[in-house]
């Protein structure tokens, strides 16, 4: 009992880590059709974000703290900049944004090499986050991961309220469902764009914070991610926030279950075939977002 | 990927024919003591005032962390050799390729040492990867290559000689040193590469002559950051200690996880056998205080060698900079190496190697001395205690230096091992 329980929230934990990184991935590739492979450089962006931020604040907590509105600021700023250079003109060729966005991650890649040092770097975590809460029989529950829960379901209700209950929102659904009609509607669809790009890249970077608790700080820490992110969104319905929430968990639950009867590598082969197999099944994913238009 | 290999192969046999000619119609044209004697391999140029050698060593991509440092203390050897009159003569020229921590590049940039530099001996590589790709250029060029990195063993080169340790000179001593202790139920967690696999592969030997148990024996991809099912399945194993073979960045991951899980050094001590100094400090002190290391050199190793060694690279490189296990080795494998040339009196490959056994030196970890028959050195294990400070103590050492058995003939229960 005691292992299923420990294991569970293993799951649930790396669940967690999935959908932070996977949130803004749902507004950028669910929301607007864009493959955004630079999505794991703000991930980094924001990882290297919260290393800086310790090197400059003393007092491990308070620069975690700080680090999370200022790596969802510069990342976002980077997203924007980003969608108002490039994927602007690009929006009606999906494919072509995949390769583009890809060169602009080698190049963040190469740029984080130049300024950082080709060695990964640590931060330092606050000593609250390094204990973890015995809750009896045996179970732990470390407060990192508690933390990284925590962030990941504020993320989700923060994202959830803003697309639900502001003009920004309504204005974001209206153009994911029909641009055309949104544009004729008096909505500027070119602000909307980069707003949502703001928005998505700037969660990349909120996930990066987290990312450093977990482990190492690189050029590459973001790409070791992007594959996982992807298949969240395309499993859970593309544009479909609730589907990432639930495959988020359902994935990391699996991989923690089946990693615990097997091993790691075979555990991930493992969950690939299930994926591929559900993809089978349901192509659209677990959720489809019903609209108008014909496409 | 196998038949890629085995295209390199070919490609590189059709070079090194070209490369040979090439070097052969050089050396016609000089004059001066021209020395390799069989004309099949390469010949080293030592007609001028100074010898070339050439360092093999990754300083770009993930393995520069490591090999960067080896580097500076193999220049630091070599700088040291000249201001005290250099070797028979001549001032060391140190040529420096980068492998860029891509084993192919490794086996091209040794290449272009041999036949391009014409290089009297190269120091260099870390990983096993890339020492098994650069073994059959050193062999097919007859030109030594000085490796300084402890390794899985299990291997003899005519051209390669071994300065870091090998298995019975590490890892039979922690398990020794373990079931000393009464840690006698063992966890592996290593990476999944040839030395993790190989390193357990003998341990589980060991473990079963010595009524020992492993509770459990788990892989991580390279570079991998999800440590928390790992951490589980070792917290309810039973196990009484982790012996850990991670490495790299993946070491921070696992650490962190298992410090968050509530496991100390007190309740179930990990030994660790590829974190040194180095490692130590970029990891967190506050996540490895206490756990323990194999190796056969600390930066508190005592001893007047060793002072003078910290200083020298302290000096050169910053005073926040610590020195590491693989990094004496290298340092120590450029003066054995001119110990070999002097005994020999010449810088011919042959002689130098007839010249190797019995070589003494005392070095920073203590009295080395080389073995001819296996081209390893004797070296003294030594387990140690991760500080506060980050620095690693020493709880315990062999007594004098072991000597080196690569293929574990010594040992009755690993008769089955290949």
């Amino acid at each position: 009992m005691t292992v299923i329980l420990n294991q569970s929230f293993t799951g649930i934990s790396i669940g967690a880590v999935l959908l932070l990184i996977a949130l803004g991935l749902t507004l950028t590739f669910g929301q607007m059709g864009v493959i955004n492979m630079a999505h794991g450089e703000f991930i980094m962006t924001g990882a290297y974000t919260t290393y800086v931020l310790q090197k400059s604040i003393s007092g491990a907590g308070i620069s975690l703290l700080v680090a999370l509105p200022v790596a969802f600021l510069v990342a976002g700023a980077m997203g924007a900049l980003l969608e108002w250079l490039l994927i602007r003109r690009l929006y009606t060729r999906p494919l072509d944004t995949l390769l583009v966005t890809w060169g602009v991650s080698l190049m963040l890649q190469q740029l984080a090499r130049d300024i950082f040092g080709a060695p990964n770097v640590q931060t330092r975590a606050p000593d609250l986050l390094t204990g973890n809460i015995s809750v009896g029989g045996g179970i732990t529950l470390a407060n990192s991961r508690l933390f990284i829960l925590g962030l990941a379901l504020l993320c989700v209700l923060a994202l959830t309220l803003i697309l639900r209950l502001t003009p920004l929102g309504r204005r974001i659904r209206a153009v994911v469902q029909n641009r055309d009609l949104a544009e004729v509607s008096g909505i500027a669809t070119g602000q909307v764009d980069r707003l949502t790009f703001f928005i998505g890249s700037g969660l990349a970077g909120v996930a990066g914070v987290a990312l450093t608790l977990v482990g190492p700080i690189g050029p590459t820490t973001g790409t070791n991610y992007i594959v996982d992110a992807f298949l969240v969104v395309v499993v859970g319905g593309i544009g479909q926030l609730k589907g990432s929430v639930i495959t988020a968990f359902v994935l990391g639950v699996l991989q923690s279950v089946l990693e615990y009867s097997t091993t790691v590598s075979v555990a991930k082969v493992m969950v690939l075939v299930a994926i591929v197999a559900f993809l089978q099944w349901r192509p659209q994913g677990l959720y489809t977002l019903r609209t108008r238009s014909l496409a | 990927m196998s038949g890629f290999s085995i295209s390199r192969r070919g490609l590189l046999a059709g070079m090194s024919a070209v490369g040979a000619s090439a070097a052969l119609s050089a050396c016609g044209a000089k004059t001066g003591d021209s020395t390799s004697t069989d004309g099949s391999g390469a010949k080293a140029d030592t007609s001028g005032s100074t010898v070339k050698v050439g360092l093999l060593n990754s300083l770009s991509g993930t393995m520069a962390i490591s090999e960067v440092t080896v580097h500076n203390s193999l220049l630091l050897a070599i700088k040291e050799i000249n201001a005290a009159g250099g070797v028979l003569g001549k001032k060391l020229k140190a040529i420096s390729q980068d492998g860029a921590s891509d084993w192919p590049t490794f086996a091209e940039k040794a290449e272009a040492l041999i036949t391009d530099d014409k290089v009297a001996a190269t120091f260099g590589c870390w990983t096993s990867a890339s020492r098994k790709a650069v073994k059959p250029v050193f062999e097919r060029y007859k030109s030594p290559l000085f490796y300084p990195v402890q390794y899985e063993g299990l291997e003899q080169s005519p051209y390669i000689f071994y300065i870091g340790a090998t298995t019975n000179q590490q890892i039979v001593p922690a398990l020794d040193y373990l079931k000393k202790q009464g840690l006698t139920k063992l966890y592996l967690v290593g990476s999944d590469y040839v030395f993790p696999r190989t390193a357990n592969k003998i341990i589980r030997a060991y473990v079963k002559a010595n009524g020992m148990q492993v509770m459990g024996e788990d892989y991580a991809p390279l570079g991998s950051t999800e440590f928390g099912t790992i951490v589980n399945k070792v917290k309810d194993s039973g196990a009484d200690a982790v012996f850990n073979t991670l490495n790299g960045d993946s070491n921070v991951a696992f650490f962190k996880e298992y410090k968050s899980s509530g496991l100390t050094a007190k309740s179930m001590p990990v030994l660790s056998v590829s974190i040194a100094e180095e490692e130590v400090k970029s990891i967190g002190t506050q996540y490895l205080q206490d756990q323990l290391t194999a190796w056969n050199y600390y930066e508190t190793t005592p001893g007047a060698a060793n002072t003078k060694f910290v200083a020298a690279y302290q000096a050169a490189y910053g005073k926040d900079k610590p020195t590491s296990d693989p990094m004496e080795a290298a340092y120590i494998s450029v003066y054995l190496w001119k110990e070999m040339v002097e005994k020999a009196g010449s810088f011919d490959v042959a002689k130098v190697k007839a010249a190797a056994d019995g070589i003494i030196l005392d070095a920073p970890e203590g009295k080395v001395t080389v073995d001819g028959a296996t081209q390893h050195v004797y070296k003294t294990a030594r387990i140690g205690k991760v500080g506060a400070d980050g620095l690693i103590t020493e709880v315990w050492n062999s007594g004098k230096p072991i000597k080196p058995d690569p293929y574990l003939k010594g040992y009755s229960w690993a008769s089955g091992l290949s």
